[in-house]
């Protein structure tokens, strides 16, 4: 193994989301003569990036003050709210609380918005390299984080170098940030070895699938925002949808599952289906199309969840961290807040000691604390969730105590003795028809001939233990449908479509032993998510 | 009134069907149809095209140097011929394709390539975007109309027609430039997957490397390329090369036989352009019987080899 | 001896193209747009000669907006020595491209043209012949194999009936086809130096290109959408069904 080639930065951002880029913007304006990459695995600047999204403006409006003449495109005000809590064919309208009112709000599509403030940050000088997968840490010889190793491609999937090999260089800086958003595989690498969540909660997550719809013309209407909770989920499954409408005919529609839920049965892809075919949503979309689609895991534990976001030569800032907002279903701004947050920081004192203590005062954990008790409180169920979190939102927060967030991954019932709640879904028309055809909408891509980026760490378990426990939940909680049970009897194997897969992380998360190790897969593979 | 001239195909001994569809092409432009043969010893060929229907007249040019078809040397003598033409047409096959447009720059004007449909003389439509999507391609100002016919949207013009052979010599003398060497047939009988006119293709539902000698079986029965989806090629029941969809081949056979596929999105990318889709499968519910010209709820266990007996 | 190699900025290959409600075009925006695939592998072919000591200067060549800079410094940074944007804000047919191309060939007199075999968008195919007819030189297509030997190259070709073989004087064009070779990683160091290499930016209008317009592409549609067709009961039944369709 011959020696990497060496390129030095004075800081090294891994992940172009929001907070990433932000950090990277604010760097360069406070000290423009800083060296600053951001590195990014996907092809081209939001591949990646799938959310709603409502957004506020706020840090924006600090950012990039004059971003409300040239925006990002698809950026539509907000004109409305609305909360409807569903049954089958029914449905209610509920009021609309404080943190869902969003007027001065927009709706953009995420990934869109962090294409525009990639031009904005190589307009700074940042150099933005898409297309490169930070695969690995890189350690100073005193143990502490010094920048990171980009991982070789052109390996096949044998694990030999090809005729296109090219090894992976190294970026030397003194600072490390990182924004590789939920479940960032070098941020679970880093909180274990520096014990970063020592005094946390563990990190509780959602699955959140997205579809872009085109629909027919007046189908849509610009700038109404719809949330829709109940069916079709059980009262023990947290979760609902979002219905968000922009212009152009398009409507962005999507539905999050917490992954605390317990049914070992559960399809989270077919909840959002069943949602999609309520006479109220099958009404917008039928005669549509499906532009694009896809899913990405939320952070939802939220205050209790935080692991201390500093370490020797690295920070960890936005959803890395976890700093969504989750009754306003937001994270944007927390995550945008976080990144300008970093860079001033890093301006003033030039390394990563003492972030930690000034994101705990900062604005970006006050607005966690107050709502910190708000998705624990579900964990009773829908009806005892609905009136603490009405109680939480009543007190801004200010009672004392402090529910505690559970893991994930030991949620699941096991199958024996363990019956699915009856959740009355339908016979559905709407595309896609399944997962496979979703994945479709994806426009995933990854070279086939390349190792497997989904480990499973012990192979066995699966048809000696899980078969047996669960049934193979990853079957059915991948969104991607990457996982698959083949053959019978002994010939039972899991086969990985690992080609399908868009990195949402969800497998990582919820498999109940733990043993899916997701890593990056050679640089530039994944979704290409438009206006997503 | 449209004088049309196409340029045969041909390997030397035998006229290729893409030159019969050119001619339904040019049938549907309306007007005369020459037919012009090059090469070399090439007065069977010239009488075989004079078969085709609607045609009234054929030229044998035979020379030495037009014996192989380098583009340099034929391209030549097209544009001698051209000057009498409204239209000149050839095949969108290798042949066509790399020939038509040394023709159309010759002659100072743009080609319009693959020819799906005929709108008038001037106005075509024609794929682009790998087939995404379909465009109105319009020739304007009297220019002289250079393209190549699409294959896999027209059928083979008839055999009904007595058109007359002229001979005629060359007018240009070889280009120095560029030497014929050799062809190298692809291994085997089997037509190649991309360029076959008859796929017959196989799923995941083969269950094995050796059942996958029933589809190659099947293939050569009636001269067709073998195909597979990506879940066989996954099951390593056959090699990559084989696989057609999204991530394989995408292909646009006159016939398309597809034997325990379930028709994911991603598969049916790869044949979306194919003439006519047959499906069987055991599964009634498979996607593919929703886009399948015939479809064949059934064991392709039992099928194959009942096709195979009746095929004789 | 130089190389030029022609390069085109088309939509990603992994983008799912959309037609446009109004038929006009193609939906671009905020699409991914990239190197042509095809063109990539002439490049790297064009490089592994300079590598193998046969060429001193690769050269990248694109006509376009100033936006396909961005695809001439991929080209820069997957290694070629020099770029050069020709100008223009028109959609130009293949024959003006080869027209202009030609001009660029009057200046540089390389040995080599290499170009991708078709762009993936408009899929015309045209370009390299064309450019061969006018500059009146050898044209080897769709080839997957090229042997240089002095002033003269031995050129496999990816022919419908297996691999022909045909010799070349040089200077010639040649088009490569997908199996030709499998174009390289860019490397991140490269990128930066890709950024001081010289680009050149060449107004069309100083090249006195004439620019043949005798084609309009119009009406963009989706393509026809397969339906469901018919079901047969057994073997036989399919069988005469083939026959009657006189497919077999």
């Amino acid at each position: 193994m011959t020696e990497r080639e060496i390129m030095e930065y004075d800081v090294i951002i891994v992940g172009a989301g929001p907070a990433g880029l932000s950090c990277a913007i604010r760097l360069k304006q406070k000290k423009p003569d800083l060296m600053v990459a951001v590195i990014e695995k996907s092809s081209e600047i939001g591949a990646h990036i799938l959310s709603g999204a409502v957004i506020e403006p706020e840090p924006l409006d600090e950012l990039l003050p004059g971003w409300r003449e040239d925006p990002p495109n698809i950026c539509i005000p907000v004109e409305r709210d609305e909360i409807w809590l569903l049954s089958q064919k029914g449905r209610r309208r509920l009021p609309t609380p404080p943190q869902q009112k969003n007027h001065g709000n927009f709706i953009v599509s995420l990934g869109a918005m962090c294409a525009w403030l990639a031009n904005k940050a190589e307009a700074l000088e940042v150099d933005i390299f898409p297309g490169y997968a930070a695969s690995e840490i890189r350690y100073t010889e005193e143990g502490a984080v010094g920048g990171v190793i980009i991982g070789d491609m052109g390996i096949g999937r044998d694990g030999q170098q090809k005729d296109t090999y090219m090894q992976g260089i190294e970026i030397h800086a003194p600072v490390t940030v990182l924004s590789e958003g939920v479940r960032g595989h070098l941020s679970k690498q880093l909180i274990r070895k520096f014990e970063l969540d020592k005094h946390s909660d563990p990190q509780t997550y959602g699955i959140g699938m997205k579809e872009l719809w085109r629909v027919k013309p007046g189908k849509s209407k610009p700038g109404l925002v719809q949330h829709t909770a109940g069916w079709p989920l059980d009262s023990h499954t947290y979760g609902g949808s979002f219905i968000y409408h922009l212009d152009k005919d398009r409507i962005a529609i999507g539905f999050v599952c917490g992954l605390d839920y317990q049914d070992p049965n559960f399809v989270p892809f077919e909840a959002f289906q069943q949602m999609k075919n309520h006479p109220m949503v099958h009404e917008m979309l039928e005669g549509g199309e499906i532009l694009s689609s896809g899913a990405r895991a939320i952070a939802e534990g939220g205050y209790q969840s935080l692991p201390k976001t500093e370490m020797p030569g690295a920070m960890i800032i936005g959803d890395s961290a976890g700093t969504l907002n989750v009754p306003k279903i937001k994270g944007t701004h927390q995550a945008m807040r976080c990144g300008i947050l970093a860079a001033d920081h890093l301006a003033e004192t030039s390394g990563a000691a003492g972030f930690d203590a000034k994101l705990r005062e900062s604005e970006v954990v006050r607005e966690l604390y107050k709502v910190r008790n708000i998705r624990p409180a579900f964990y009773k169920g829908f009806w005892r969730g609905f009136v603490r979190a009405a109680i939480e939102t009543v007190t801004a927060g200010k009672l004392p105590t402090t529910l505690s967030i559970h893991a994930d991954d030991t949620s699941l019932q096991k199958l024996d003795g363990y019956t699915s709640p009856d959740r009355h879904w339908v016979d559905r028309d709407l595309p896609p028809r399944d997962r496979l055809a979703s994945v479709y909408f994806a426009a995933t891509a990854h070279d086939e001939d390349q190792p497997i980026h989904l480990q499973i760490l012990e192979p066995d378990v699966c048809t000696s233990r899980c078969v047996k426990e669960y049934g193979n939940p990853c079957t059915r909680f991948c969104p991607a449908h990457v996982y698959e049970m083949v053959g019978e009897g002994p010939e039972m194997a899991l086969q990985i479509n690992s080609a399908n897969c868009v990195h949402c992380k969800t497998c990582d998360i919820k498999d109940p032993y733990q043993i899916i190790n997701w890593v990056t897969p050679e640089g530039g593979s994944g979704p290409n998510y438009q206006n997503m | 009134m449209s004088k049309i001239l196409i340029i045969a195909e041909h390997d030397g001994s035998s006229l290729n069907n893409s030159t019969a569809k050119c001619v339904s092409c040019a049938q549907a432009i309306g007007g005369e149809i020459d037919i012009v043969v090059f090469g070399n010893g090439v007065d069977a060929i010239a009488a075989e095209a004079a078969k085709l229907d609607s045609v009234s007249k054929v030229l044998a040019v035979n020379a030495e140097h037009l014996a192989a078809p380098l583009a340099a040397n034929w391209a030549a003598e097209a544009l001698t011929l051209a000057a009498n033409y409204s239209h000149v047409l050839g095949p969108s096959t290798t042949f066509g394709r790399d020939l038509m447009p040394r023709i159309a720059a010759l002659a100072g004007v743009n080609q319009v390539s693959d020819i799906m449909a005929v709108n008038s003389p001037t106005s075509f439509k024609r794929p682009v975007y790998a087939g995404n999507a379909i465009v109105d391609v319009d020739v304007a100002g009297g220019a002289k109309v250079i393209a190549t016919v699409r294959n896999a949207s027209w059928k083979a013009a008839a055999e009904a027609g007595s058109a007359s052979v002229e001979q005629a010599a060359a007018s240009n003398s070889a280009a120095s430039h560029t030497r014929y060497v050799g062809l190298e047939s692809e291994g085997g009988e089997r037509p190649d997957l991309q360029s076959a006119n008859r796929v017959v293709s196989g799923g995941r539902a083969l269950g094995s490397e050796e059942s996958f000698e029933l589809i190659y079986k099947l293939a050569d029965k009636i001269g067709a390329g073998v195909g597979a989806s990506r879940a066989a090629v996954d099951a390593a029941y056959c090699p990559n090369d084989m696989q057609v969809g999204q991530t394989g081949k995408i292909i646009s056979p006159d016939l398309y036989m597809a034997f325990g596929i379930s028709g994911a999105i991603q598969h049916v990318t790869g044949i979306k352009d194919a003439g006519t889709i047959v499906a069987v499968n055991k599964d009634s519910e498979a996607p593919i019987f929703e886009i399948a010209d015939i479809g064949l709820v059934g064991d392709l266990f039992t099928v194959i080899p009942e096709l195979e007996n009746l095929l004789g | 001896m130089k190389i030029l190699v022609g390069i085109k900025r088309v939509v990603d290959y992994n983008v799912r193209v959309r037609v446009l409600p109004d038929g006009s075009g193609v939906d671009t925006d905020g699409v991914k747009m990239s190197v042509n695939p095809f063109d990539e592998i002439a490049l790297e072919e064009a490089l592994r000669i300079r590598e193998a000591g046969n060429a001193d200067e690769v050269i990248v060549v694109s006509a376009g907006g100033d936006e396909c800079q961005q695809q001439l410094r991929t080209g820069l940074a997957m290694g070629a020595d020099r770029a050069i944007q020709i100008q223009t804000s028109e959609s130009l047919q293949p024959l003006s491209v080869a027209r202009a191309f030609l001009k660029i060939i009057e200046q540089e007199d390389p040995a080599l043209v290499i170009l991708g075999k078709q762009a993936i968008d408009d899929d015309n195919s045209q370009t390299a012949q064309m450019l061969a007819a006018l500059w009146d030189r050898p044209q080897a297509t769709f080839a997957s194999k090229m042997v240089l030997n002095g002033t003269t190259a031995a050129v496999t070709r990816e022919v419908d009936a297996g691999l022909e073989t045909i010799e070349v004087d040089l200077p010639a064009v040649i088009s490569v086809d997908l199996r030709m070779n499998e174009p390289r990683f860019v490397k991140l160091p490269d990128i930066m130096k890709a950024k001081r290499k010289p680009l050149d930016v060449v107004p069309l209008e100083e090249l006195g290109v004439a620019i043949e317009g005798n084609i309009g592409v119009t009406n963009y549609a989706p393509p026809p959408q397969r339906e469901k067709g018919i079901m047969v009961e057994d073997a036989a039944q399919l069988v005469q069904e083939l026959k009657n369709r006189g497919l077999i």
